[in-house]
């Protein structure tokens, strides 16, 4: 235990070192500014503007722009998964900072469990954080709060927990930027198979329907986030409703209890392939 | 009680290239071993296959009887790799700290203050790495693996960034662990360095150990040189055992003897010898 909380904690503290936090900070700062000024315009524009019947142009300003927001706190939460953890295993050994640590006697799974809670106790709460105020600049600038408030953030932290144990996984077998690149371009094209199932309800084909389900639970961070968005406007009904599902930050998939548990076992699936990885590997 | 270092048909290859073909050694308990080779001979591999860092292809190697790379092998040991770096921004004492956290040991304060005496780095406790030289962070890194009182101490190439007074301190403290009962395997190309302090040599080349013993061993006799008023003249097929006889043979011949010496021939000799001459 206190292996696995020396390790944790060493590696964030590498993270602070690189400056990681200082670039997450600065970005979150830049959006949540842009995000506060943007929902101000809309939500003064949505007075004058005659929706037609049937649409509720507050609760389709507001579901709008909080998907949004939803988004972008998914993208930084990744930006902040994928730097903590891109170096962990092959990028390290190639800095020759691993070794020194690796031939104590934690053992090589402990280490790899330590990163990714390490990992975790940050990006969590980051998350979580920026939903809740994206949610509140939503709130107070417009008076329109999501259907559901909790679970939609707590589904984007499991979804940014998703791609933080795909870095790990992919830091076994790559070097840091091939890492980097690769793990960027999964979440890519998570988003991508998000947006044509998206279309794929729109234009009613159950082919694109199928294959943009079969991407999101291939990499559920998708799914969880396609849920999210659902989750938000669960008990908008009518026009409104369905103009927001069929939207880029409209969730048509709907994920419930089946995808909570595949996304415990995708965790623990990832988690076993990286170790058993990183067990075999010569450094 | 099991040796420190046991290793038995020790076989890895990289790919296409066989880095060890069938490695037989053994550091027993307190004993230093000196692991001499050119570039590529195998000594980093032998080395990080002992502390588990390296799969061996087929062959055994154990550590105080514990399978390498195990759990009770690693926390036997203190390892110091050829090419290391700690993070830049701690220091000295914050790197022992986090070594003393993952090695479990209870040495505390008193225990990292001991370890900088010992490499000569007290003054430099509250240093960052990256403040220090090159030969600085070497020292550091002895300590480093010596968190935690190891029974055997892999050490490769730990020498090869310092001036000739950090190396006499690592000789210094070379002695003290033999003192303290330390088995220690030392990777050098530093020949004076092995012969002043290792027990036994071991050299390696392509992979296989082509030579081994104690200096005293590997140093052949090479005959003997006598010294008369008709100048020096060398005995290649004598010893030791036969100077007085030589002596005496001049002697009655009505020669006078200024000096007798038995000759032997350095570990360099034996070195360049064993490894015909190749270098990196
Ligand atoms: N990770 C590796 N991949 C491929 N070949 C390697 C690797 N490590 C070492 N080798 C090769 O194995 C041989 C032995 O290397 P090494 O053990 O480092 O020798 P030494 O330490 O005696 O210089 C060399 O030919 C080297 O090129
Ligand atoms: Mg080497």
């Amino acid at each position: 235990m206190t292996a696995v909380l020396t390790i944790a904690g060493y590696g964030l503290r590498e993270a602070l070192r690189r400056k990681v936090f200082v670039v997450v900070c600065v970005l979150t700062a830049a959006f949540l500014a842009l995000y506060w000024l943007g929902a101000r315009y809309a939500f003064h524009h949505v007075e004058g503007v005659v929706p037609p019947a049937g649409v509720d142009a507050r609760t389709f300003a507001g579901a709008f722009l909080f998907g949004m927001a939803m988004f972008a706190t998914l993208f930084l939460g990744v930006v902040l998964a994928i730097f903590l953890t891109l170096g962990t295993v092959r990028g390290d050994a190639e800095r020759n900072l691993l070794q020194p640590l690796v031939v104590r006697p934690i053992g090589r799974a402990t280490l790899l469990v330590a990163r990714f809670l390490g990992a975790a106790a940050v990006c969590v709460p980051y998350v979580l954080i920026l939903y809740f105020a994206g949610m509140l600049l939503t709130g107070l600038e417009g008076s329109w709060w999501p259907d559901r408030i909790v679970t939609p953030g707590l589904e984007l932290a499991a979804g940014v927990l998703v791609v933080a144990a795909l870095s790990l996984l992919g830091s076994v077998f790559l070097s840091s930027i091939a890492n980097g690149i690769a793990v960027f371009m999964v979440f890519g094209a998570g988003l991508v198979a998000g947006l044509l199932g998206n279309i794929g309800h729109v234009l009613n084909s159950s082919g694109l329907i199928h294959a943009a389900k079969i991407a999101a639970w291939a990499i559920p961070f998708e799914a969880l986030y396609q849920d999210a968005l659902r989750a938000i406007t669960e008990k908008t009904s009518g026009l409104t409703g369905f103009l927001l599902r069929l939207g880029p930050f409209g969730g048509a998939e709907q994920g419930g209890i089946g995808l909570r548990l595949w996304v415990v076992a995708y965790l623990v699936i990832v988690g076993a392939i990286a170790i058993a990885g990183f067990a075999r590997r010569d450094l | 009680m099991p040796a420190a270092l046991a290793v038995s048909g020790l076989v890895k290859r990289y790919g296409a290239v066989d880095a060890l073909v069938g490695v037989d050694l053994e550091v027993r308990e307190s004993e230093l071993v000196g692991l001499l080779g050119p570039n590529g001979a195998g000594k980093s591999t032998l080395v990080k296959i002992a502390c588990g860092l390296v799969r061996p292809t087929s062959g055994r190697a154990e550590v105080c009887g514990a399978r390498a790379g195990a759990r009770e092998a690693r926390a036997a040991m203190g390892y110091l790799a050829e090419l290391f770096r700690f993070p830049g921004w701690m220091t000295a004492d914050e790197l022992l700290e986090l070594h003393q956290r993952l090695a479990g040991s209870r040495g505390g304060e008193r225990e990292r203050i001991e370890l900088l005496e010992l490499v000569g780095l007290e003054e430099a406790r509250k240093r960052a790495v990256e403040a220090m030289s090159k030969g600085m962070q070497q020292r550091l890194g002895i300590a480093q693996a010596l968190v935690g009182s190891p029974r055997l101490l892999l050490l490769d190439e730990p020498t090869s960034a310092l001036d000739p007074v950090g190396r006499r301190t690592v000789r210094k403290l070379l002695e003290e662990l033999q003192r303290r009962g330390v088995s220690v395997l030392l990777n050098s190309h530093l020949l004076s360095e092995i012969e002043l302090v290792c027990d036994r040599v071991v050299i390696l080349l392509g992979g296989r150990v082509v030579s081994a013993g104690t200096p005293a061993e590997l140093s052949r006799p090479r005959g003997v040189e006598i010294e008369t008023s008709q100048g020096k003249r060398t005995y290649p097929q004598a010893g030791r055992e036969d100077v007085p006889k030589l002596i005496a043979d001049l002697v009655r011949d009505g020669q006078d003897v200024y000096g007798a010496r038995v000759l032997t021939s350095t570990l360099e000799e034996v070195y360049v010898e064993a490894v015909g001459g190749e270098t990196s």
